[in-house]
């Protein structure tokens, strides 16, 4: 006996909400949301209508702009807050991939929010006015939105690299981004925003939507369930094996704006707590499988040690990596995904559950072929372990592609090693991306390295074996000559970055260069 | 009274021309309420429009069937080429073979075939995909080298460019060498896509709200399409996010389709193009292979250029005529060719149709000319800034162009060397290569290259420009005229013509939407020259206007006309100072007409492209960059370092705004020529069509030192609106320092013996096999 929905879809606003409740199956029929300050209650709404189509076409908030559709230009931006613990969490995502049905229980605010309650420009609007950081503007309400996220985010943006990893999901065509580089720079410094007094009001308004109920709901265009706890996301797969599991969307997003597909049944596991632990256990660093690139970075960072946390500051931009998740990078299976090389190297294993049966298997085994991983229908990947490396391990992983942010590897070569005191190198594994139709091991690289001394004639022998280990294909990002060029080549980098002292000498174009400014203007 | 031009009318008004303003929309930027196509409201009963594509490079239609697609959820109507009133047909320089329809044949891979009008986008989307096309494939040709494999036609009749004997002044030469130059293209990624908003009036009246860069000529295609004359067709643009030459040509198909629909079905038809199909459809910048012969000096002064200048311009003419002939009309950049020969080869292609990008095929030139200079500057063993020193044209002698116009404002002698003393080039210069004489991987180049831009519409006509003023009797001022805005603040200054003009400030006075209705006849806004016409164009209608109103003051108040003027505190007539507001209402009662239009044609201009004599420039736009670049030898990524760049634009307009033209075009060229690739396969299907794949620069990617000036106490020679100078398109040419300092790093393998002959764009790809290029001549190192 379900309580009734009430919808408000194309409605008024409404001030506060009816915290009625869920009726006796404890199940809600509705998904709730703020944008705004307006409280939103939906029933029907199709479970991959995204927040940008939502926003623009039924909300008229047409501040929000549509550049690419595929979540990489960021013309899109907005924030979705979040009250997590006791913490609002803010993050800008993209709001074309991202789907109205992963919103519940959150605030969204648009550009339209910016401006304070007095009416005045929030200071980093102000600083992009004053420093001329918009010239057609088109792309301006998205980095406005990521400039304020960026201050809202902590440890972010104090430096010139930091403004760039929060920028590097919004393109500018217009201005090179200087300018609006100088605007983020003063904006820096500005005092609190109008949002920092609200935020008990904010944080006390989306406590109340807390309800820890399952969500299912079924409109004229598909089904949408919203798992409240791990148990209940078992057992919804397993009566419903063709339904499409769906964390941040950041690729279901494209098959439905580009591919058109439907999903005729979305399961929306992004807020289930149990998949949002992040633990160290005996066996090492557990991810669960709703934990984001972002929430996982700093503890990825601290398990699988890299200079400038090469790897995972640059899969996506910081609106993917707000809603990507580590295992969806894992369970669509591609062969360009950054992440399973590096956790391949690092030994990881994937925790896959059907119903109440669980089993554990090496990542690298997960992937069987293009297009095809070791996962029976109703099986779901529930998170994946990353063994804390033994001591003396070097860790690296480099990508390369055409552009060094937010771009798609053309290769992505991983390396973890031991190195003993007398040069000998223990226990290599080394997984690359875009070399084959799966994230694959060089297994007679390793095998060229085990038990080796590191040395020239060890990194000659590395550099044969690789072009056994790979036979990879010609495609727009690079031809397959580059790819086996570079994926030797990023043995001579490993070599040249850890090998012995004698070595040692710099070879990225990302750590040569640290002088930034200008002397212009505004 | 010299130079009443130039002169302030009075007290300086701030924010008036010459000064820095904000951008005229820039608060309505930073939240959202600047309106763009998409989010105006929409009409009741809205149609929207999807294409249905073709599917193959190039093929007959054997049958197309599209029932599915009508009998889709949401569909109203499906129109084909046989459902056109007029003429199906929008080339825009009358060649006739540009259909907006495809009807027997497909000429490219993505190419229009019908258009879906259903009452959601996403219902459309979806039933475009629905039609059933059966194709009876034709030798597809995709590139340059196929086209002349095939003797492929060309799309518009070869320039030929020459003066003197090249082939005498070649054999006679001291030295010679020759070579090739590709050059990538480019898409222009403007963040709005192609969009057109058309709504159906009385009696065939349309009214066409289009993201165009040209309205004119978009009325006149709609006009053309819908078989009606251009008084019934309005059309209109308040502001495009971007537009970059992407909208001169390419935004009448969406214009047209949506017109058409509207007319058919009596309802408002909006067309957004999904990115992917507007890069699959739409045209970019072209890309070239260049064959140059060069005769020199010992000393490295350049004797005879002979350059051959091919370019893919896709399936039909658009724009590539006048493209390919600014591509030799650049060929020189900055630099006298005492003989010299340039020969074009528009290639036609079962490609996108290729048309305007910002610097219109003159980028191409100039990078092929500043490849001739660094292959002397090796044969030479002189540094490549000596070289460009050496064969800057003269002021007095040295100083005839390719097509015998005489340069007259030549400045890049002395820019180059100011330059060079800024940004300390000779001795960065030699730490690049003390660092790297020790750096296995990592090596580091620099260069300066000067930009010498013709400004003016080679096509003579173009270069007129009308406004329309008024002002009102609370003493508030419209400014409405020709051109377009597309970020560069074209508004922002003719707005500040008429606060100077007027002694009014920002807030008095309002741009409107540009729209035929208001200036008829209009050029597109492109080739730099917005500023520059229209700019003068509002200032004969404001100086009108202000004539009547000094007319009036002097016999109401009695005092002479030269004792009535207008400043920032007001309106002086004789001692006294009166509110603009106070001025209006009284003269409006005595009956004076306070609106004006003005016009404007570039004076001195001329040009005959058969004979290729003339004046086809007014003036020339001056600059010169100092690009630093690291590249890792490893992969072939690259890092901008340091970038110096010294302008021209005049006495500046807009400061602020003209900078933010240098940096951001800039950054653009920098990005066609580095990360920037468009890649079709063997079929001809692009497979670049969207940003995952097609990468422009982004934040990081900008330079870590970025230091832009514009030159000092330089007011154009020419009489130009307060002597400023244009800046939409010179400043893309900087880029080219990028690929010259790359080439420096690259050259650093074998001792900077030989040329890299590096071409663009220099991705991490083309660095790494570059550097293995250069590497096989010597012995590795290891």
């Amino acid at each position: 006996m379900a309580v009734p929905a009430v919808c408000l879809e194309g409605g008024e606003a409404v001030r506060g909400h009816r915290n009625k409740g869920t009726g006796l199956t404890g199940i809600r029929r509705y998904i709730r949301f703020y944008v705004g300050n307006a409280y939103h209650e939906l029933a029907t709404i199709a479970p991959t209508r995204t927040l940008l189509d939502w926003l623009r076409e039924e909300r008229g908030l047409t501040g929000t702009k549509e550049g690419c559709n595929e979540g990489d230009c960021g013309a899109c931006t907005v924030l979705v807050v979040r009250l997590e613990g006791e913490r609002l969490v803010w993050r800008a995502v993209n709001a074309c991939i991202q789907f109205v049905s992963m919103l519940d229980g959150a605030q969204v605010l648009t550009i339209e929010d910016m401006r304070a309650p007095d009416g005045s420009l929030h200071p980093v609007q102000q600083a992009m006015v004053d420093h001329h950081g918009s010239q057609c503007g088109f792309c301006t309400p998205g980095f406005v939105m990521s400039m304020v996220a960026g201050r809202k985010a902590a440890g972010l943006g104090q430096d010139e690299r930091g403004i760039d990893d929060m920028l590097a999901g919004n393109l500018c065509r217009c201005t090179g981004y200087a300018p609006i580089v100088r605007a983020m720079r003063h904006a820096m410094q500005a005092g609190p925003d109008h949002f920092d007094a609200m935020a008990d009001d904010m944080a006390a308004r989306l406590r109340t939507l807390r309800d820890g109920t399952t969500v299912d709901m079924a409109g004229p265009t598909g089904r949408l369930t919203i798992p409240a706890t791990v148990d209940a996301l078992a057992h919804t797969l397993l009566e419903n094996p063709d339904s499409r599991i769906v964390a941040g969307a950041t690729d279901v997003g494209l098959w439905v704006t580009k591919g058109l597909r439907d999903l005729p049944h979305v399961i929306a596991i992004g807020q289930i707590a149990d998949l949002r632990r992040i633990e160290v256990t005996p066996q090492g660093l557990f991810l669960g499988a709703a934990v984001t690139w972002q929430e996982a970075r700093a503890a990825l960072a601290e398990i699988l040690p890299q200079p400038d946390e090469e790897v995972f500051r640059r899969i996506g931009s910081v609106q993917v990596r707000n809603a990507g998740t580590v295992c969806g990078n894992i369970a669509n299976g591609s062969p360009i995904g950054d992440g399973p090389p590096v956790l391949i190297a690092a030994g990881a294993t994937v925790h896959l559950r059907r119903g109440d049966t669980r089993r554990t298997l090496a990542l690298e085994d997960f992937f069987i072929d293009y297009g095809k991983q070791d996962r029976a229908p109703g099986e779901f990947v529930e998170g994946i372990t990353i063994p804390v490396p033994a001591p003396d391990t070097v860790i690296r992983g480099w990508k390369v592609s055409k552009r060094f942010d937010q771009d798609i590897s053309a290769i992505l070569g991983a390396f973890s090693l031991t190195l003993a005191p007398d040069g000998t190198i223990s226990n290599p594994r080394i997984a690359f991306g875009g070399m084959a139709a799966t994230p694959r091991r060089a297994l007679r690289t390793e095998e060229a390295l085990a038990g080796q001394k590191w040395n020239d004639a060890t990194l000659e022998a590395a550099r044969a074996a690789i072009m056994a280990d790979f036979t990879p294909l010609t495609d727009m990002r690079a031809s397959a000559w580059y790819r086996s060029t570079v994926a030797a080549n990023l043995l001579t980098r490993l070599y040249a970055d850890c090998g012995p002292q004698a070595a040692r000498v710099p070879t990225s174009v990302h750590a040569a260069c640290t002088a930034t400014g200008d002397h212009a203007h505004g | 009274m010299a130079d009443a031009n130039i002169a302030a009318t009075a007290a300086p008004v701030p924010g008036g021309a010459s000064q820095s303003l904000r951008h005229e929309s820039a608060a309505m930027h930073v939240q959202g309420t600047a309106s763009y196509i998409d989010d105006l409201p929409e009409p009741r009963g809205t149609l929207h429009l999807v294409p249905g594509l073709s599917a193959r490079a190039h093929a007959r239609i054997a049958s197309m069937n599209l029932d599915a697609v009508q009998q889709a959820e949401g569909v109203v109507a499906v129109y084909t080429a046989a459902d056109i009133p007029g003429e199906n047909q929008i080339s825009p320089v009358g060649k006739g073979d540009e259909p907006l329809l495809a009807r027997d044949i497909v000429s490219f891979y993505g190419q229009p075939m019908f258009v879906v009008a259903a009452t959601t986008r996403g219902a459309a989307r979806r039933a475009a995909r629905l039609a059933v096309v059966e194709y009876e494939d034709l030798p597809a040709i995709v590139d340059i080298a196929q086209a002349r494999e095939n003797g492929s036609p060309l799309v518009w009749r070869p320039m030929e460019m020459k003066r003197g004997d090249v082939l005498a002044g070649l054999e006679h030469a001291p030295r010679r060498l020759s070579g090739r130059i590709t050059v990538g293209g480019q898409e222009h990624f403007y963040l709005e896509g192609q969009v057109a908003l058309a709504r159906p009036g009385e009696e065939g009246e349309m009214h066409v709200t289009s993201s165009t860069q040209h309205p004119t000529e978009t009325q006149h295609m709609v006009a053309h399409v819908l078989d009606r004359p251009a008084n019934l067709v309005t059309v209109e643009v308040r502001r495009m996010g971007g537009g970059f030459g992407g909208k001169e040509t390419q935004a009448n198909a969406c214009a047209c389709l949506a017109a058409l629909v509207a007319d058919r079905t009596g309802r408002a038809a909006k067309m957004r193009l999904d990115r992917d199909d507007d890069m699959t459809m739409t045209g970019k910048r072209h890309d070239f292979v260049i064959d140059y012969d060069a005769g020199f000096t010992d000393e490295g002064r350049i004797v005879a250029v002979d350059m051959v200048l091919a370019a893919r311009c896709g399936w039909s003419a658009d724009l590539s005529g006048p493209v390919i002939d600014r591509a030799l009309f650049h060929a020189d950049n900055a630099y006298f060719y005492p003989d010299v020969r340039l020969r074009s080869e528009p290639l036609r292609t079962n490609t996108q149709s290729n048309t305007a990008y910002r610097g219109f095929g003159g980028p191409q030139g100039i990078v092929a000319a500043e490849r001739v200079i660094e292959e002397i500057a090796f044969a030479t063993g002189l540094d490549p800034l000596e070289v460009r020193q050496r064969n800057v044209y003269g002021t007095h002698d040295r100083n005839v162009t390719p097509y015998n116009m005489v340069v007259e404002d030549s400045i890049t002698h002395d820019l180059l060397p100011a330059l060079a003393r800024r940004c300390h080039y000779a001795q960065r210069r030699a730490a690049c290569r003390e660092f790297n004489a020790t750096s296995p991987y990592l090596r580091r180049g620099i260069a300066i290259t000067p930009v010498k831009f013709g400004i003016s519409f080679t096509a003579t006509h173009y270069n007129q420009a009308g406004a329309l003023v008024h002002v009102y009797t609370d003493g508030s001022v419209q400014v409405n005229h020709g051109g377009t805005e597309m970020g560069q603040g074209l508004h922002t200054k003719m707005v500040q013509v008429a606060m100077r003009e007027f002694g009014l400030g920002p807030d008095q006075v309002r741009i409107t939407a540009t729209t035929t209705g208001k200036v008829p006849n209009t050029s597109a806004t492109a080739a730099s020259s917005g500023a520059d016409l229209n700019g003068m164009a509002v200032l004969d209608a404001v100086r009108r206007i202000k004539r009547r109103l000094v007319e009036f003051a002097a016999s109401h108040w009695n005092v002479s006309e030269d004792e009535v003027r207008f400043a920032p505190d007001g309106v002086h007539v004789g001692h006294k100072v009166i509110a603009f507001s106070h001025l209006t209402r009284q003269a409006y009662f005595a009956r004076v007409s306070m609106s004006a239009n003005g016009f404007y044609k570039t004076p001195k201009i001329s040009w005959n492209g058969d004979t290729g004599q003339g004046r086809p420039f007014y003036y020339f736009a001056y600059g010169a960059a100092c690009s630093e670049v690291v590249i890792d030898l490893l992969t072939g990524e690259t890092r901008i370092d340091r970038v110096d760049i010294l302008h021209d634009a005049g006495q500046s307009l807009n400061p602020a705004l003209d900078i933010g033209q240098i940096e951001g075009g800039f950054v653009q060229g920098a990005g066609w020529l580095t990360c920037e690739e468009l890649v079709w396969d063997e079929a001809g299907r692009l497979r670049t069509h969207a940003p995952s794949t097609y990468k422009i620069p982004a934040c990081s990617d900008r330079p870590r030192v970025f230091n832009v000036d514009l030159l000092e106490n330089a007011p154009n020679r020419e009489h130009t609106i307060f002597r400023s100078k244009a800046v939409g398109e010179p400043p893309f040419v900087h880029g080219v320092s990028v690929l010259q300092a790359i080439s420096d790093a690259l050259a650093s393998l074998d001792g900077y013996r030989t040329c890299p002959l590096l071409d663009a764009p220099a991705t991490p790809e083309m660095i790494l096999r570059t550097a293995q290029r250069l590497r096989r001549d010597r012995p590795p190192a290891r």
